[in-house]
């Protein structure tokens, strides 16, 4: 059986390492999750950093916004590597979907867990 | 208001850039200066999904920038010019007499460089090259958003 995929979460600031913190301590799950945060980096050691986290294996990229540097340069290292899926918008309940199914291939991923997080997100009249 | 910032950014299009001056100075056009961008198709694709759909984005090279700075200066809209270093700077102000001030806000640490702000690394050539735009009378400071204080060029370079 292969390795069951990984996920790269990428962020400004510390909200990666926020994440993997949460979901660990909602699921007890250790190691699905590997975050990255732009702190400190220009374009290429951002891409470094995520050469490292997500080496040549598949993964799915979460990424907190929809523009910005974390989202041009994973969108970058997805074009250069393959079986690299991303998502934007991350959110603990995407996450929490994405680290219960990890068996499948990295576009299959990154939808279910999108659907996930968008169904998550929800306004309650004040 | 023409171009509101002219800024050296080595992440070019990124959220301090778009939300954290874009909104409180209402910028709805962005021109960006490099001349690898502006020839990949595909690198311009990216940093389009990095703004809003009411922001422009505009490619150019240094010497499309240079001739069409005064159009830009002239245009009713606000926009923000963004160059990814310091050589492209100079060589932008080295076409055109109409960078009269520039912003650094970021540069990031590579081998060679020092730590001169947080958000800050120079080599001794850069900071060489952004004191000669200060003799040559370009208005130079550091300032990453909009709410922190422009560290002038003596502090830092």
């Amino acid at each position: 059986m292969s390795e069951p995929l990984r996920g790269v979460i990428v962020s400004h600031s510390g909200v990666a390492q926020a994440l993997v913190s949460a979901v660990t301590l909602i699921t007890g799950i250790d190691g699905a999750l590997v975050p990255i945060s732009n702190e400190g980096c220009d374009n290429d050691a951002l891409g470094e950093r995520l050469r490292q986290a997500v080496g040549e294996r598949p993964a799915v990229l979460f990424v907190d916004l929809p523009g910005g540097s974390c989202l041009t340069n994973s969108i970058r290292y997805a074009k250069q590597h393959a079986d690299i899926a991303v998502v934007t918008g991350v959110n603990l309940a995407m996450l929490l979907d994405f680290v219960f199914h990890r068996d499948v291939g990295p576009a299959e991923a990154a939808r279910r867990a999108g659907d996930a997080g968008a169904k998550a997100i929800r306004v309650t009249a004040a | 208001m023409s171009i509101a910032l002219f800024r050296i950014d080595d992440r070019l299009i990124h959220g301090q850039v778009v939300v954290g001056w874009g909104q409180p100075l209402d910028c709805t056009f962005i021109v960006l200066v490099d001349d690898e961008v502006r020839n990949s198709d595909w690198e311009q694709d990216l940093y389009r999904m990095g703004v809003p759909p009411h922001i422009e984005i505009v490619f150019a090279s240094v010497n499309e920038a240079a001739e069409r700075l005064p159009a830009w200066e002239a245009d009713a809209r606000v926009g923000i010019l963004l160059v990814p270093d310091i050589d492209t700077a100079a060589a932008l102000a080295g076409r055109s007499d109409r960078v009269k001030r520039l912003n650094v806000g970021g540069i990031h640490h590579r081998a060679g460089r020092t730590e001169r702000l947080r958000f800050v690394y120079l080599t001794d050539e850069e900071r060489a090259k952004l004191r000669q735009l200060a003799a040559a009378g370009v208005d130079v400071t550091a300032q990453d958003v909009p709410t922190a204080r422009p560290v002038p060029l003596a502090e830092f370079a």
